[in-house]
Protein backbone atom coordinates (compact mmCIF):
# COMPACT_ATOMS: atom_id res chain seq x y z
CA UNK A 1 0.00 0.00 0.00
CA UNK A 2 2.97 2.21 0.75
CA UNK A 3 4.54 1.55 -2.27
CA UNK A 4 1.08 2.36 -4.62
CA UNK A 5 1.40 6.05 -2.60
CA UNK A 6 5.08 6.66 -3.03
CA UNK A 7 4.62 5.63 -7.11
CA UNK A 8 1.16 7.84 -7.81
CA UNK A 9 2.55 10.17 -5.20
CA UNK A 10 5.48 10.73 -8.04
CA UNK A 11 3.04 10.23 -11.52
CA UNK A 12 1.05 13.15 -9.59
CA UNK A 13 3.69 15.21 -9.31
CA UNK A 14 4.79 14.57 -12.61
CA UNK A 15 1.55 15.22 -14.26
CA UNK A 16 1.26 18.40 -11.71
CA UNK A 17 3.88 20.39 -13.92
CA UNK A 18 2.42 18.86 -17.66
CA UNK A 19 1.11 22.24 -19.82
CA UNK A 20 -1.45 20.17 -21.12
CA UNK A 21 -2.86 19.49 -17.51
CA UNK A 22 -2.96 23.06 -16.73
CA UNK A 23 -4.20 24.58 -19.96
CA UNK A 24 -6.83 22.42 -18.99
CA UNK A 25 -8.02 23.20 -15.58
CA UNK A 26 -7.36 26.97 -17.21
CA UNK A 27 -9.94 26.20 -19.84
CA UNK A 28 -12.30 24.56 -17.41
CA UNK A 29 -11.68 27.86 -15.24
CA UNK A 30 -12.35 30.56 -17.75
CA UNK A 31 -15.01 28.76 -19.74
CA UNK A 32 -17.52 28.27 -16.74
CA UNK A 33 -16.14 31.40 -15.49
CA UNK A 34 -17.33 33.13 -18.45
CA UNK A 35 -20.33 31.08 -18.43
CA UNK A 36 -21.66 32.36 -15.56
CA UNK A 37 -20.69 36.00 -15.52
CA UNK A 38 -22.77 36.21 -18.97
CA UNK A 39 -25.54 34.48 -18.74
CA UNK A 40 -27.98 36.24 -16.37
CA UNK A 41 -29.98 33.39 -15.43
CA UNK A 42 -27.59 31.09 -13.31
CA UNK A 43 -29.44 27.95 -14.53
CA UNK A 44 -28.97 28.82 -18.29
CA UNK A 45 -25.50 28.58 -17.71
CA UNK A 46 -24.83 25.67 -15.72
CA UNK A 47 -27.24 23.97 -18.51
CA UNK A 48 -24.31 25.48 -21.55
CA UNK A 49 -21.82 24.63 -19.38
CA UNK A 50 -23.49 21.05 -18.87
CA UNK A 51 -22.56 20.00 -22.82
CA UNK A 52 -19.00 21.34 -22.45
CA UNK A 53 -18.73 19.20 -19.47
CA UNK A 54 -20.40 16.39 -21.00
CA UNK A 55 -18.21 16.51 -24.58
CA UNK A 56 -14.80 18.17 -22.58
CA UNK A 57 -14.33 15.87 -19.47
CA UNK A 58 -14.72 12.84 -21.65
CA UNK A 59 -12.31 13.36 -23.97
CA UNK A 60 -9.17 15.13 -22.17
CA UNK A 61 -9.88 11.80 -20.08
CA UNK A 62 -9.73 9.62 -22.67
CA UNK A 63 -6.58 11.16 -24.91
CA UNK A 64 -4.31 12.88 -21.79
CA UNK A 65 -3.97 9.05 -19.59
CA UNK A 66 -3.77 7.43 -23.28
CA UNK A 67 -0.54 9.28 -24.05
CA UNK A 68 0.12 9.46 -20.85
CA UNK A 69 0.48 5.95 -20.32
CA UNK A 70 2.83 5.49 -23.45
CA UNK A 71 4.90 8.02 -22.40
CA UNK A 72 5.53 6.62 -19.23
CA UNK A 73 6.11 2.96 -21.09
CA UNK A 74 9.59 3.30 -19.58
CA UNK A 75 9.28 4.15 -16.18
CA UNK A 76 6.56 0.82 -15.77
CA UNK A 77 9.05 -0.92 -17.35
CA UNK A 78 11.70 0.63 -14.58
CA UNK A 79 8.70 0.12 -11.83
CA UNK A 80 8.73 -3.55 -12.66
CA UNK A 81 12.22 -4.35 -12.41
CA UNK A 82 11.73 -3.47 -8.90
CA UNK A 83 10.00 -5.95 -6.21
CA UNK A 84 6.16 -4.76 -7.03
CA UNK A 85 3.56 -6.26 -8.72
CA UNK A 86 1.61 -5.41 -11.77
CA UNK A 87 -1.04 -4.72 -10.16
CA UNK A 88 0.56 -2.27 -8.04
CA UNK A 89 2.34 -0.40 -10.52
CA UNK A 90 -1.08 -0.28 -12.95
CA UNK A 91 -3.25 0.87 -10.02
CA UNK A 92 -0.36 3.44 -8.75
CA UNK A 93 -0.11 5.03 -12.22
CA UNK A 94 -3.82 5.16 -12.08
CA UNK A 95 -4.55 6.48 -9.08
CA UNK A 96 -1.62 9.43 -10.27
CA UNK A 97 -3.58 9.86 -13.37
CA UNK A 98 -6.94 10.10 -12.24
CA UNK A 99 -6.26 12.22 -9.22
CA UNK A 100 -4.58 14.94 -11.28
CA UNK A 101 -7.78 14.72 -13.80
CA UNK A 102 -10.08 15.43 -10.64
CA UNK A 103 -8.22 17.95 -9.05
CA UNK A 104 -8.38 19.39 -12.71
CA UNK A 105 -12.30 19.37 -12.72
CA UNK A 106 -12.45 20.36 -8.85
CA UNK A 107 -10.41 23.37 -9.38
CA UNK A 108 -11.86 24.85 -13.14
CA UNK A 109 -15.39 23.95 -12.47
CA UNK A 110 -15.34 23.76 -8.62
CA UNK A 111 -14.02 27.06 -7.69
CA UNK A 112 -16.53 28.65 -10.33
CA UNK A 113 -19.81 26.68 -8.99
CA UNK A 114 -18.95 27.22 -5.25
CA UNK A 115 -19.05 31.35 -6.46
CA UNK A 116 -21.94 31.49 -8.49
CA UNK A 117 -24.11 28.41 -8.32
CA UNK A 118 -23.83 26.22 -4.98
CA UNK A 119 -27.04 24.30 -4.88
CA UNK A 120 -27.85 20.88 -5.72
CA UNK A 121 -27.58 20.88 -9.37
CA UNK A 122 -23.97 22.73 -9.53
CA UNK A 123 -23.09 20.18 -7.38
CA UNK A 124 -24.35 17.54 -9.25
CA UNK A 125 -22.94 18.91 -12.03
CA UNK A 126 -19.24 19.16 -10.60
CA UNK A 127 -19.79 15.22 -9.20
CA UNK A 128 -20.85 14.24 -12.95
CA UNK A 129 -17.53 15.86 -13.53
CA UNK A 130 -15.18 14.18 -11.09
CA UNK A 131 -16.77 10.75 -11.86
CA UNK A 132 -16.71 10.92 -15.54
CA UNK A 133 -12.81 11.91 -15.47
CA UNK A 134 -12.14 8.40 -13.00
CA UNK A 135 -14.94 6.63 -16.04
CA UNK A 136 -13.01 7.21 -18.67
CA UNK A 137 -9.40 7.25 -17.22
CA UNK A 138 -10.13 3.70 -16.34
CA UNK A 139 -11.53 3.06 -19.88
CA UNK A 140 -8.46 4.79 -21.41
CA UNK A 141 -6.23 2.09 -19.42
CA UNK A 142 -7.89 -0.70 -20.77
CA UNK A 143 -7.53 0.21 -24.25
CA UNK A 144 -3.84 1.68 -24.23
CA UNK A 145 -2.93 -1.46 -22.16
CA UNK A 146 -4.77 -3.59 -25.22
CA UNK A 147 -3.05 -2.32 -27.93
CA UNK A 148 0.85 -2.14 -28.19
CA UNK A 149 1.69 1.27 -30.22
CA UNK A 150 0.72 4.66 -29.14
CA UNK A 151 -0.98 5.57 -32.47
CA UNK A 152 -3.33 2.80 -32.42
CA UNK A 153 -4.26 3.62 -28.65
CA UNK A 154 -4.97 6.85 -29.29
CA UNK A 155 -7.33 5.76 -32.05
CA UNK A 156 -8.86 3.72 -30.14
CA UNK A 157 -9.68 6.59 -27.51
CA UNK A 158 -10.79 8.66 -29.69
CA UNK A 159 -13.13 5.94 -31.19
CA UNK A 160 -14.34 5.66 -28.31
CA UNK A 161 -15.30 9.14 -27.44
CA UNK A 162 -17.15 8.89 -30.57
CA UNK A 163 -18.98 6.21 -29.64
CA UNK A 164 -20.41 7.60 -26.35
CA UNK A 165 -21.01 10.78 -27.66
CA UNK A 166 -22.39 10.63 -30.97
CA UNK A 167 -22.87 7.18 -32.21
CA UNK A 168 -24.62 5.31 -29.16
CA UNK A 169 -26.80 8.36 -29.06
CA UNK A 170 -27.89 8.25 -32.48
CA UNK A 171 -28.18 3.96 -32.18
CA UNK A 172 -30.50 4.72 -29.38
CA UNK A 173 -32.68 7.60 -30.71
CA UNK A 174 -33.28 4.79 -33.87
CA UNK A 175 -34.49 2.20 -31.78
CA UNK A 176 -36.54 5.09 -29.62
CA UNK A 177 -38.27 6.36 -32.76
CA UNK A 178 -38.49 2.41 -34.77
CA UNK A 179 -40.41 1.48 -31.23
CA UNK A 180 -42.20 4.84 -30.65
CA UNK A 181 -45.39 2.68 -30.36
CA UNK A 182 -44.35 1.23 -27.12
CA UNK A 183 -43.99 2.97 -23.62
CA UNK A 184 -40.08 2.74 -23.45
CA UNK A 185 -39.38 4.68 -20.35
CA UNK A 186 -37.59 1.57 -18.23
CA UNK A 187 -36.20 0.65 -21.14
CA UNK A 188 -34.36 4.40 -21.95
CA UNK A 189 -33.47 4.00 -18.40
CA UNK A 190 -31.75 1.13 -18.53
CA UNK A 191 -30.09 1.29 -21.78
CA UNK A 192 -29.01 5.14 -21.06
CA UNK A 193 -26.66 3.07 -17.82
CA UNK A 194 -24.80 1.50 -20.94
CA UNK A 195 -23.36 5.20 -21.66
CA UNK A 196 -22.00 7.18 -18.88
CA UNK A 197 -22.33 10.30 -20.62
CA UNK A 198 -26.11 9.61 -20.91
CA UNK A 199 -26.32 8.41 -17.60
CA UNK A 200 -24.48 11.81 -16.37
CA UNK A 201 -26.60 14.18 -18.47
CA UNK A 202 -30.22 12.79 -17.67
CA UNK A 203 -28.91 12.88 -14.23
CA UNK A 204 -28.01 16.84 -14.16
CA UNK A 205 -30.87 17.27 -16.28
CA UNK A 206 -33.51 16.36 -13.65
CA UNK A 207 -32.11 18.17 -11.23
CA UNK A 208 -32.71 21.58 -12.94
CA UNK A 209 -36.45 23.14 -14.03
CA UNK A 210 -36.27 22.21 -17.47
CA UNK A 211 -37.55 18.63 -16.82
CA UNK A 212 -40.66 20.52 -16.13
CA UNK A 213 -41.03 20.48 -20.10
CA UNK A 214 -40.17 16.66 -21.32
CA UNK A 215 -43.90 15.23 -20.20
CA UNK A 216 -45.30 12.46 -18.60
CA UNK A 217 -41.58 10.76 -19.55
CA UNK A 218 -39.89 13.36 -17.74
CA UNK A 219 -41.71 13.32 -14.82
CA UNK A 220 -41.16 9.69 -14.28
CA UNK A 221 -37.64 10.36 -14.50
CA UNK A 222 -37.79 13.12 -11.95
CA UNK A 223 -39.20 10.88 -9.69
CA UNK A 224 -36.59 8.32 -9.98
CA UNK A 225 -33.54 10.64 -10.25
CA UNK A 226 -34.75 12.78 -7.88
CA UNK A 227 -34.89 11.18 -4.80
CA UNK A 228 -31.79 9.86 -3.16
CA UNK A 229 -32.52 6.26 -4.90
CA UNK A 230 -31.87 7.99 -8.20
CA UNK A 231 -28.57 9.41 -6.87
CA UNK A 232 -27.43 5.81 -5.45
CA UNK A 233 -27.85 4.41 -8.64
CA UNK A 234 -26.26 6.73 -10.34
CA UNK A 235 -22.86 6.72 -8.10
CA UNK A 236 -23.08 2.58 -8.00
CA UNK A 237 -23.51 2.44 -12.21
CA UNK A 238 -20.72 5.26 -12.22
CA UNK A 239 -18.61 3.25 -10.05
CA UNK A 240 -19.22 -0.04 -11.55
CA UNK A 241 -17.93 1.56 -14.76
CA UNK A 242 -14.71 2.71 -12.99
CA UNK A 243 -13.86 -0.79 -11.52
CA UNK A 244 -14.82 -2.69 -14.64
CA UNK A 245 -12.79 -1.62 -17.42
CA UNK A 246 -9.93 -1.06 -14.73
CA UNK A 247 -10.15 -4.64 -14.12
CA UNK A 248 -10.23 -6.02 -17.42
CA UNK A 249 -6.86 -3.67 -17.74
CA UNK A 250 -5.47 -5.67 -14.97
CA UNK A 251 -6.14 -8.62 -16.24
CA UNK A 252 -4.61 -8.36 -19.58
CA UNK A 253 -1.89 -6.09 -17.91
CA UNK A 254 -0.42 -9.42 -15.52
CA UNK A 255 -0.39 -11.46 -19.08
CA UNK A 256 1.28 -8.99 -20.94
CA UNK A 257 4.81 -9.22 -22.16
CA UNK A 258 7.12 -5.24 -21.94
CA UNK B 1 19.62 -19.57 -7.50
CA UNK B 2 17.94 -19.72 -10.70
CA UNK B 3 16.93 -22.62 -12.56
CA UNK B 4 14.92 -22.04 -15.40
CA UNK B 5 13.12 -25.79 -16.73
CA UNK B 6 11.44 -25.81 -20.06
CA UNK B 7 11.11 -22.25 -20.61
CA UNK B 8 9.64 -21.75 -24.43
CA UNK B 9 8.52 -18.56 -26.04
CA UNK B 10 7.36 -17.67 -29.21
CA UNK B 11 6.40 -13.99 -30.55
CA UNK B 12 4.42 -14.51 -33.37
CA UNK B 13 6.62 -16.21 -35.93
CA UNK B 14 9.85 -15.90 -34.47
CA UNK B 15 10.94 -18.78 -32.13
CA UNK B 16 12.76 -15.81 -29.27
CA UNK B 17 13.01 -19.40 -26.79
CA UNK B 18 13.07 -22.71 -27.60
CA UNK B 19 12.88 -25.65 -24.51
CA UNK B 20 15.89 -23.77 -22.39
CA UNK B 21 16.39 -25.71 -19.24
CA UNK B 22 19.46 -24.27 -17.08
CA UNK B 23 20.61 -23.52 -13.54
CA UNK B 24 22.63 -21.13 -12.64
CA UNK B 25 24.49 -21.34 -9.57
CA UNK B 26 26.40 -18.80 -6.66
CA UNK B 27 29.59 -17.58 -7.88
CA UNK B 28 29.22 -18.15 -11.15
CA UNK B 29 29.76 -15.31 -13.98
CA UNK B 30 28.13 -16.66 -16.89
CA UNK B 31 28.36 -14.92 -20.25
CA UNK B 32 25.29 -15.54 -22.68
CA UNK B 33 26.52 -15.02 -25.82
CA UNK B 34 24.82 -15.42 -29.50
CA UNK B 35 23.70 -13.58 -32.56
CA UNK B 36 21.61 -10.88 -32.57
CA UNK B 37 18.15 -11.84 -31.56
CA UNK B 38 19.07 -15.39 -30.49
CA UNK B 39 17.27 -14.83 -27.90
CA UNK B 40 19.64 -13.35 -25.15
CA UNK B 41 17.79 -10.43 -23.78
CA UNK B 42 14.23 -12.58 -23.63
CA UNK B 43 15.82 -15.27 -21.96
CA UNK B 44 17.05 -12.17 -19.17
CA UNK B 45 13.50 -10.34 -19.16
CA UNK B 46 11.89 -13.51 -18.87
CA UNK B 47 13.92 -14.37 -15.70
CA UNK B 48 12.72 -10.44 -14.31
CA UNK B 49 9.17 -11.21 -15.70
CA UNK B 50 8.80 -8.95 -17.66
CA UNK B 51 7.97 -11.65 -20.93
CA UNK B 52 5.65 -14.70 -19.63
CA UNK B 53 6.90 -17.28 -20.98
CA UNK B 54 4.81 -19.64 -22.96
CA UNK B 55 5.16 -22.82 -20.91
CA UNK B 56 7.59 -23.86 -18.64
CA UNK B 57 9.10 -22.71 -14.97
CA UNK B 58 11.75 -20.38 -13.33
CA UNK B 59 12.81 -20.31 -9.92
CA UNK B 60 14.58 -18.07 -7.91
CA UNK B 61 15.93 -19.68 -5.19
CA UNK B 62 13.48 -22.34 -5.11
CA UNK B 63 10.63 -19.95 -5.42
CA UNK B 64 8.80 -19.96 -8.96
CA UNK B 65 9.09 -16.29 -9.70
CA UNK B 66 5.22 -16.22 -11.22
CA UNK B 67 3.58 -16.27 -7.39
CA UNK B 68 5.54 -13.69 -6.12
CA UNK B 69 7.73 -10.18 -6.80
CA UNK B 70 9.76 -10.43 -4.01
CA UNK B 71 12.61 -12.06 -5.72
CA UNK B 72 13.45 -9.37 -7.63
CA UNK B 73 14.74 -7.61 -4.06
CA UNK B 74 17.54 -10.08 -4.27
CA UNK B 75 18.00 -8.76 -8.35
CA UNK B 76 20.17 -6.07 -9.92
CA UNK B 77 18.86 -5.19 -13.53
CA UNK B 78 21.03 -3.28 -15.92
CA UNK B 79 19.07 -2.46 -19.46
CA UNK B 80 20.52 -2.94 -22.69
CA UNK B 81 19.24 0.87 -23.02
CA UNK B 82 17.94 2.79 -19.92
CA UNK B 83 15.24 4.73 -20.52
CA UNK B 84 13.60 6.63 -18.39
CA UNK B 85 11.00 9.10 -17.83
CA UNK B 86 12.00 12.27 -19.25
CA UNK B 87 11.02 14.93 -16.46
CA UNK B 88 12.62 12.97 -13.76
CA UNK B 89 15.45 14.21 -12.38
CA UNK B 90 18.50 12.04 -11.85
CA UNK B 91 18.55 12.56 -7.97
CA UNK B 92 14.57 12.03 -8.34
CA UNK B 93 15.15 8.53 -9.46
CA UNK B 94 17.57 7.49 -6.39
CA UNK B 95 14.99 8.69 -4.39
CA UNK B 96 12.49 6.98 -5.88
CA UNK B 97 14.16 3.80 -6.23
CA UNK B 98 15.70 3.98 -2.61
CA UNK B 99 12.00 4.42 -1.01
CA UNK B 100 10.48 1.12 -3.19
CA UNK B 101 13.63 -0.93 -1.67
CA UNK B 102 13.06 0.35 1.42
CA UNK B 103 15.26 2.81 2.96
CA UNK B 104 16.91 1.24 6.00
CA UNK B 105 18.66 -1.39 3.30
CA UNK B 106 22.44 -1.02 3.20
CA UNK B 107 23.39 0.58 -0.10
CA UNK B 108 26.38 0.24 -2.18
CA UNK B 109 26.87 3.73 -3.57
CA UNK B 110 30.88 3.18 -5.14
CA UNK B 111 29.50 3.57 -8.46
CA UNK B 112 26.96 6.16 -7.59
CA UNK B 113 30.45 8.23 -6.20
CA UNK B 114 32.87 6.61 -9.04
CA UNK B 115 30.50 7.71 -12.03
CA UNK B 116 30.44 11.27 -10.13
CA UNK B 117 26.46 11.23 -10.48
CA UNK B 118 26.14 12.92 -7.36
CA UNK B 119 27.14 15.67 -9.30
CA UNK B 120 24.85 15.79 -11.82
CA UNK B 121 21.63 15.44 -9.48
CA UNK B 122 19.36 18.30 -10.91
CA UNK B 123 19.70 17.25 -14.53
CA UNK B 124 16.47 15.88 -15.97
CA UNK B 125 17.01 12.60 -17.61
CA UNK B 126 16.18 13.85 -20.98
CA UNK B 127 19.42 15.61 -20.84
CA UNK B 128 21.79 13.21 -20.56
CA UNK B 129 24.02 11.62 -23.19
CA UNK B 130 23.10 7.34 -24.17
CA UNK B 131 26.57 6.85 -21.88
CA UNK B 132 26.08 8.92 -18.71
CA UNK B 133 22.32 6.61 -18.90
CA UNK B 134 23.94 4.11 -18.95
CA UNK B 135 26.28 4.84 -15.94
CA UNK B 136 22.77 5.60 -14.29
CA UNK B 137 21.37 2.17 -15.06
CA UNK B 138 24.71 0.55 -14.15
CA UNK B 139 24.55 1.96 -11.01
CA UNK B 140 21.01 1.81 -9.50
CA UNK B 141 22.03 -2.25 -10.26
CA UNK B 142 24.58 -2.24 -7.78
CA UNK B 143 22.63 0.02 -5.56
CA UNK B 144 21.24 -2.26 -3.22
CA UNK B 145 24.08 -4.91 -3.02
CA UNK B 146 21.65 -7.83 -4.18
CA UNK B 147 22.47 -11.56 -4.66
CA UNK B 148 22.03 -11.96 -8.30
CA UNK B 149 22.84 -9.25 -10.91
CA UNK B 150 21.92 -9.24 -14.72
CA UNK B 151 24.00 -7.14 -16.88
CA UNK B 152 22.03 -6.83 -20.31
CA UNK B 153 25.50 -5.21 -22.62
CA UNK B 154 26.97 -3.42 -19.44
CA UNK B 155 29.86 -1.87 -21.48
CA UNK B 156 28.71 -0.73 -25.04
CA UNK B 157 28.45 3.02 -24.86
CA UNK B 158 30.26 3.58 -21.68
CA UNK B 159 34.05 5.84 -22.46
CA UNK B 160 37.02 3.53 -21.66
CA UNK B 161 38.03 4.71 -18.46
CA UNK B 162 34.14 4.48 -16.83
CA UNK B 163 33.61 0.51 -18.69
CA UNK B 164 37.29 -0.14 -16.74
CA UNK B 165 35.80 0.90 -13.36
CA UNK B 166 32.61 -0.83 -14.27
CA UNK B 167 34.76 -4.20 -15.01
CA UNK B 168 36.53 -3.93 -12.01
CA UNK B 169 33.52 -3.40 -10.21
CA UNK B 170 31.80 -6.62 -11.21
CA UNK B 171 34.88 -8.41 -10.40
CA UNK B 172 34.88 -7.64 -7.05
CA UNK B 173 31.26 -8.85 -6.61
CA UNK B 174 32.39 -12.21 -8.42
CA UNK B 175 34.93 -12.41 -5.46
CA UNK B 176 32.13 -11.57 -2.97
CA UNK B 177 30.17 -15.03 -4.39
CA UNK B 178 27.75 -13.45 -6.31
CA UNK B 179 25.53 -14.56 -9.23
CA UNK B 180 26.44 -12.20 -12.19
CA UNK B 181 24.62 -12.90 -15.53
CA UNK B 182 26.21 -10.99 -18.34
CA UNK B 183 25.56 -10.51 -22.35
CA UNK B 184 27.82 -8.81 -24.08
CA UNK B 185 28.80 -8.60 -27.51
CA UNK B 186 32.33 -7.50 -26.70
CA UNK B 187 34.53 -10.68 -25.74
CA UNK B 188 37.54 -9.20 -24.42
CA UNK B 189 35.52 -7.40 -21.97
CA UNK B 190 34.35 -11.06 -20.69
CA UNK B 191 37.69 -12.70 -20.67
CA UNK B 192 38.11 -11.10 -17.73
CA UNK B 193 35.51 -12.31 -15.73
CA UNK B 194 33.27 -14.71 -17.20
CA UNK B 195 33.42 -18.63 -15.07
CA UNK B 196 30.85 -20.10 -17.64
CA UNK B 197 29.43 -19.69 -20.87
CA UNK B 198 26.05 -20.08 -22.08
CA UNK B 199 25.49 -20.27 -25.75
CA UNK B 200 22.51 -19.24 -27.53
CA UNK B 201 21.13 -19.32 -31.13
CA UNK B 202 17.67 -18.81 -32.85
CA UNK B 203 15.76 -19.46 -29.21
CA UNK B 204 18.03 -22.91 -28.24
CA UNK B 205 20.63 -23.34 -26.24
CA UNK B 206 23.83 -24.52 -28.29
CA UNK B 207 26.03 -25.28 -25.14
CA UNK B 208 26.51 -24.43 -21.47
CA UNK B 209 30.25 -25.00 -20.53
CA UNK B 210 32.55 -23.91 -18.02
CA UNK B 211 35.00 -21.40 -19.88
CA UNK B 212 37.92 -23.77 -19.01
CA UNK B 213 36.10 -26.50 -21.18
CA UNK B 214 35.59 -24.27 -23.92
CA UNK B 215 39.04 -23.23 -23.94
CA UNK B 216 40.39 -26.80 -23.80
CA UNK B 217 37.71 -27.91 -26.72
CA UNK B 218 38.87 -25.12 -29.00
CA UNK B 219 41.93 -25.10 -28.43
CA UNK B 220 42.03 -21.63 -28.17
CA UNK B 221 43.37 -19.25 -25.44
CA UNK B 222 41.41 -16.56 -25.92
CA UNK B 223 38.17 -16.71 -25.19
CA UNK B 224 37.38 -14.51 -28.44
CA UNK B 225 39.20 -16.89 -30.38
CA UNK B 226 37.39 -19.64 -29.45
CA UNK B 227 33.61 -18.42 -29.48
CA UNK B 228 34.31 -17.26 -33.20
CA UNK B 229 35.51 -20.79 -33.90
CA UNK B 230 32.34 -21.94 -32.05
CA UNK B 231 30.75 -19.66 -34.23
CA UNK B 232 32.16 -20.40 -37.68
CA UNK B 233 32.27 -24.51 -37.23
CA UNK B 234 28.55 -23.79 -36.25
CA UNK B 235 27.77 -21.78 -39.25
CA UNK B 236 29.55 -24.70 -41.49
CA UNK B 237 27.26 -27.13 -40.25
CA UNK B 238 24.20 -24.87 -40.83
CA UNK B 239 25.42 -24.59 -44.63
CA UNK B 240 26.32 -28.40 -44.72
CA UNK B 241 22.75 -28.95 -43.80
CA UNK B 242 21.52 -26.18 -45.92
CA UNK B 243 23.30 -28.09 -49.13
CA UNK B 244 21.76 -31.48 -47.76
CA UNK B 245 18.34 -29.74 -48.03
CA UNK B 246 18.61 -28.37 -51.42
Amino acid sequence: MSHLLKISKYVLYDIARNKVMIAYTLFLLIASMGLFQMEENSSKAVLSLLNIVLIVIPLVSLVFSTIHWYNSYEFIELMLTQPLSRNKVLLSEYAGISSSLVVAVLIGLGVPILIYNFNAVGLSLLLIGCLLSLVFTSISFWASVKSRDKARGIGVALLLWFYFTLIFDGLLLLVLFAFSDYPLEKFTLIVSSLNPIDLGRIFIMLQMDVSALMGYTGAIYKEFFGSSLGLLYTLGIMILWTILPLWLALISFRKKDL
Amino acid sequence: MIKIQNIRKRFKRLNALNDITVEFRKGQVIALIGPNGSGKTTLIRSILGLVKPDSGKIYCNDIAINETVEYRDNIGYMPQVGRYPDNMKVGQLFTLIKNIRGLEKNTDEELYYKFKLDTILEKPMRTLSGGTRQKVSAALAFLFDPEILILDEPTAGLDPLSSEILKSKIIAEKKRGKLILITSHVLSDLEEFTTDIMYLNEGKMIFFKSIDEVRSETGEDKLSKSIARIMRDQQKTELQYFKIAR
